[in-house]
């Protein structure tokens, strides 16, 4: 899994059948001091998270299709998490 | 998935019997700013999409789904047309302080 920010939201009628009333987000993968890493990525929303919030993303299809409770969604990326705080131990 | 645009089809007359029918598309993938963001890739369309159109795909097995139960040998594949895509400015900078 990795630490995503939710920089925006995609809109799209015309879109495979599997995707129907789900939300799609677009989220920057960030490090953990909170820089962007890569390029951002669309995951399906699916514990009602909004932009600007920190969350944690799954980028494997199967994890993704069960976070959307439909299987052979053709997904890769979910939001499965908000997160509170990271703390980490140096 | 990633946003990318379309910038060009495919034609290939010997392929893999799964693939017949299949609509090949080119696709450059794009950041948040419409910038081009990566490589080119092909892609199966499984949604009707054209050349000029922003759309987001799916990588890996899963781009083979939409032809199911053909099993489509796919690594990337279509699966909606955008519309239009709003981004938080505020959200593409790194965050300063607190974090929520």
């Amino acid at each position: 899994m990795q630490i995503a920010r939710v920089i925006g939201t995609v809109v799209s009628t015309q879109k495979h059948h599997k995707f129907e009333g789900a939300k799609l987000l677009l989220v920057q993968p960030v490090t953990l001091d909170d820089k962007p890493r890569g390029t951002p990525l669309l995951a399906i929303d699916s514990v009602g998270a909004g932009v600007s919030e920190k969350v944690l993303v799954v980028l494997e299809g199967r994890a993704a299709g069960e976070a959307l409770g439909r299987k052979g969604a053709p997904v890769d990326a979910a939001i499965i998490g908000i997160i509170d705080s990271v703390d980490i131990q140096e | 998935m990633q946003l990318a645009k379309v910038i060009g089809d495919v034609v290939v007359t010997r392929k893999d019997d799964n693939l017949t029918a299949i609509k090949l598309l080119v696709l450059q993938p794009i950041a948040a700013d419409g910038s081009n963001a990566g490589r080119t890739l092909v892609a199966v369309d499984a949604v009707g999409a054209g050349v000029g159109e922003t759309v987001f795909f799916v990588r890996g097995k899963e781009a083979s789904f939409p032809f199911y139960p053909v099993e489509v040998p796919a690594d990337a594949g279509i699966v909606g047309i955008v519309d239009h895509y709003d981004i938080d400015p505020q959200s593409t900078r790194p965050a300063s302080g607190a974090s929520t």
